[in-house]
């Protein structure tokens, strides 16, 4: 490292006053990028990861300061400086590229103008080509037809063209240090992959140093010269990235390496050493459950491996076959969405957009499907009209040898078959109403379909459940936004098997969640299915997650299945072009020494 | 843009249509016998059955109903039994009156309320967030009626600052020639400033009036949506970029807050429009209001029927105004022509 690293960040403490005290975020970091060096910072949710680059820039809320420490940016010290010299840093000398690419531009700004503001704010350029000045750098992030891109609005751009316009917002300056906070979270693999390859190929032409944030591991070993890994606002660990993974030294970072799901490892593995011993679980509170539950006794034995397929199934009819399944959907635009609302005039256009274009799979007794595809591949249509929330245009669905297809979605909610086919939904915290505690959520499905009577049944069975999901039951009185996000998770998987459903549609159950919490909910819903007899049809965009849970994949693509069949299979020897470009877009983080 | 116009006054119709059903079976459901009130109480049961009959009380509903239509398809609003005028005209001559008084209340309100907002918003905790809080607290908590008398005691009585409460005009001056109806602006286009000044001394108090009460929910719309843009990642993504504050809080905050205080100013623009008949009694007012709720009183029914509808349509026309200027703020609602 060279003698005078461009950033130097030296024993920060950020500290946020609350209305519970003041709250360390950060304590104690150290961090220095040299000139043209690319540093990954990984961490969990709350490891202060966001707060240590947001200090940085000074760009804390109201309620967070600098508290102690120093931050030196090539000469300049941060924490000392004005707010006019900060300006002339942030956007000129540092910028920052977010999560979030939709709501990180302003949506009734076009992005031509977004550009130029922040062209004009550092007087880059004559006022007379500084349209010229933005479309170039549109350009550079290879935006299509960027003379036309100039005049759009970001919500007529895709996620990760809106990716593209942030990075041209924050490098049309020429800044020397990049701040990447989750840069791709939220997009499909292979365009996390184009947005990642673009970022380094700009910022290592313009011999830009970059800190790239993630809780991806994966990401941050294939785009990182080294890498600082924090934990609970501290920093544990700080390698060279080929090293950390190789010979990782820190029990957290172990603990990381472990939960993320990756090639050659099942389930279990992805589990705390310690954790694994305690498992599994299951048969002991499964016990105290009803009969509807009766695989308990064959069902510990296959919890162990996840790839067991439950014997004699190919035999009966599948649980779920669905044929020649067809959506289509009025095409529109966001804005004749609306004007549709406001009954302003009827679409002139009859054009139809195939959201699902005749698709048939089946899912067994047993069976756990993954159904595979990137943002728009229609696998939640395809869910939602499984689960009767969405009417098919055309098409069979039959579920236990019963056709559902033609229950219209309305008188679905009302049929005893409600029961067998449940949902656990991808936001664990938008899936939970806010003012009901834990217990009353779970008991939702009961109190709507159920046979439990009486408050003290209910609240036994509630519980009953709850020990099944391993959430403790002193937490059940609570409110979600007094859980954790796994807690939460928990409740939501809680309530969609209190009915003991035949079938359950896990929509992204984990995408929301940090790797370690993600490795135990996983576990959780493997347990659970071999346990209860249940089948999963596994909504995910996350390859390796679906490899680890699920006995068939389905990869979707436009509406179209474009391949199907045992996961070890599809994911170890894709024949689709497509399956392959996904499986290579996917970053891999070195396997760790055992 | 003008077909979308055309089609919103189509789509406008069937409602049109409701109102003056509503209304027209709204006032035969109220107590009160029209007859006998014109009759007077000294009148004999012959005598209020004649007017019963001159007025065309004692035909069925229905035919009642369709007689009035047709009135009302050849623009004919009846007559006042009150005041003997045509409703036509007095709405004509009153509408003015209250849109002029609304407005500028209006506009003295949002151009304190706004910028109040606006900082507010800005500087959480500061005086001015406190100065805000007190100022919405008490122009909610304050009925018109008092704020009115307040300022008429003080400003009139006590002061002797503004001439006495009566009317749009000081009795030595008369109205300017009518173009728009609005003194103020009829007086500037015929370039009698001296009734300009007296119009508006006229009109400050009341309209002072009308923009306290109005003040608080655009003062409090502005704040809280003001907050909530300034929370959003793309101004996070502004000031990392290192725009300046006020870049920041106008372009990228204000704009998009604007939208929810646009549709709360419509809201508080046509409630005061036709609400605001205390201030007009306070202040003698000849505006559209009390002109309806005097005849409510007196169960005269071709003034209350007139007004709901001279609502309605203004509300419908509101309401398409509004709708553009979403358009114009909002690409995402921008109409297609």
């Amino acid at each position: 490292m060279t003698a005078q690293p461009l950033l130097d960040v030296h024993d920060l403490t950020v500290e946020f006053t609350t209305r519970r005290g003041i709250v360390k975020a950060v304590q104690h970091v150290n961090i220095s990028v040299a000139k043209g060096e690319t540093l990954g910072i990984v961490g969990e949710s709350g490891s202060g990861k966001s707060v240590t680059s947001y200090a940085v820039m000074r760009i804390l809320d109201r309620a967070g300061r600098i508290a102690d420490g120093s931050v030196m940016f090539s000469g300049i010290d941060v924490k000392a400086a004005s707010e006019n010299e900060m300006r002339d840093l942030r956007g000129r000398e540092i910028s920052m590229i977010f999560q979030n690419p939709r709501a990180a531009l302003n949506p009734i700004r076009k992005v031509g103008d977004q550009i130029e503001d922040v062209l004009r704010q550092h007087v880059q350029s004559a006022a007379s080509d500084r349209g010229e000045k933005a479309i170039e750098a549109l350009e550079q992030v290879k935006i299509a037809r960027p003379r036309e891109r100039y005049h759009a609005y970001p919500f007529e751009l895709s996620g990760g063209m809106c990716q593209r316009v942030v990075i041209a917002l924050a490098l049309a300056c020429n800044p020397q240090l990049l701040i990447a906070d989750e840069p791709t979270t939220g997009l499909d693999v292979t365009t996390q992959k184009a947005v990642m390859d673009l970022i380094v190929e700009l910022t290592k032409r313009r011999h830009m140093s970059t800190i790239l944030i993630t809780h991806d591991l994966g990401l941050a070993a294939a785009y990182c010269d080294r890498v600082v890994v924090m934990e609970k606002g501290r920093v544990v660990e700080t390698a060279k990235s080929a090293n950390i993974f190789a010979r990782p030294e820190h029990a957290y970072t172990k603990k990381l390496m472990r939960a993320t799901p990756r090639l050659g490892v099942s389930l279990r593995d992805l589990l705390p050493e310690e954790e694994v011993l305690a498992s599994p679980r299951t048969p002991a509170v499964m016990a105290g459950l009803d009969p509807a539950i009766h695989h308990s006794s064959e069902g510990s034995s296959k919890a162990m491996d996840p790839r067991v397929k439950p014997a004699g199934d190919e035999t009966k009819s599948p649980l779920l076959l669905v044929e020649k399944l067809v959506k289509e959907y009025p095409r529109q635009g966001a804005g004749a969405v609306l004007s549709k609302l406001f009954s302003r005039k009827p679409p002139v256009e009859a054009e139809v957009f195939r959201a699902v274009d005749g698709i048939s799979f089946t899912v067994g007794h047993g069976e756990s499907v993954g159904l595979v595809g990137e943002s728009g591949c229609g696998k939640s249509t395809t869910s939602m009209m499984v689960m009767r929330l969405l009417d098919q245009t055309s098409g069979r669905i039959a579920f236990d040898g019963e056709e559902i297809g033609a229950i219209l979605p309305q008188a679905f909610a009302r049929l005893p078959l409600r029961k067998s086919i449940q949902m656990v939904f991808q936001d664990p915290t938008d899936s939970l109403n806010p003012r009901f505690t834990a217990a009353r959520a779970i008991a939702d499905p009961l109190l709507q379909l159920g046979d439990v009577k009486g408050r003290d049944a209910l609240r036994a069975r509630c519980e009953k459940l709850a020990g099944l999901v391993g959430l403790p039951v002193d937490l059940l009185d609570r409110f979600p936004h007094q859980l954790s996000g796994g807690q939460k998770a928990r409740v939501g998987i809680a309530r969609a098997i209190a009915l003991h459903p035949k079938l359950v549609i896990l929509d992204e159950p984990t995408a929301a969640l940090d790797v370690s919490v993600q490795a135990v909910v996983l576990n959780l819903l493997q347990d659970l299915k071999a346990s209860m007899g249940m089948s999963y049809l596994f909504v995910s965009h996350d390859l390796n997650v679906v490899r680890l849970l699920c006995d068939r994949v389905i990869v979707m693509r436009a509406g179209r299945i474009v391949e199907q069949g045992p996961s070890e299979r599809v994911l170890g020897d894709p024949q689709d072009a497509y399956t392959k470009e996904l499986l290579t877009a996917i970053p891999h983080p070195p396997l760790p020494v055992h | 843009m003008l077909t979308m116009i055309g089609k919103r006054l189509m789509f406008a119709i069937p409602s049109l249509i409701g109102v003056v059903i509503v209304t027209f079976l709204l006032t035969r459901a109220l107590p009160g016998d029209p007859a006998a009130y014109f009759a007077g109480p000294a009148a004999s049961k012959e005598a209020i059955e004649q007017i019963r009959k001159k007025l065309g009380f004692d035909k069925p509903l229905i035919e009642q109903f369709l007689r009035y239509a047709n009135d009302l398809a050849h623009g004919d609003f009846g007559t006042s039994l009150t005041t003997g005028q045509p409703v036509a005209t007095e709405i004509r001559n009153r509408l003015p009156a209250s849109a002029e008084l609304t407005l500028l209340g209006l506009i003295v309100s949002i151009t304190i309320a706004i910028p109040l907002g606006v900082l507010a918003a800005t500087r959480p905790g500061s005086w001015i967030d406190h100065l805000c809080r007190v100022t919405t607290t008490a122009g909610v908590s304050l009925p018109v009626f008092f704020t009115g008398l307040v300022l008429v005691y003080v400003f009139y009585f006590r002061l002797g600052w503004s001439p006495a409460p009566l009317g749009r005009l000081d009795v030595f001056y008369s109205a300017p020639p009518t173009v728009t109806g609005l003194y103020l602006i009829d007086a500037l286009i015929a370039r009698e400033f001296e009734t300009f000044r007296s119009a508006l001394s006229q009109l400050i108090l009341p309209a002072a009036t009308l923009a306290i009460f109005s003040l608080a929910p655009i003062a409090r719309m502005t704040r809280a949506s003001m907050l909530a843009v300034l929370a959003s990642d793309f101004v996070r993504t502004a000031r990392a970029s290192g725009l300046s504050p006020s870049t920041v809080i106008v372009t990228y905050a204000f704009r998009n807050a604007m939208l929810p205080v646009i549709t709360t100013l419509s809201m508080v623009f046509s409630f005061l429009l036709g609400a605001n008949v205390l201030v007009e009694k306070v202040f003698a007012w000849p505006g559209i209001g009390s002109y309806a709720v005097e005849a409510l009183i007196s169960s005269d029914f071709a003034p209350v029927q007139g007004f709901v509808l001279t609502m309605a349509v203004m509300y419908v026309l509101l309401n398409l105004v509004i709708d553009i200027l979403y358009g114009v703020i909002d690409p995402r609602v921008r109409l297609e022509g």
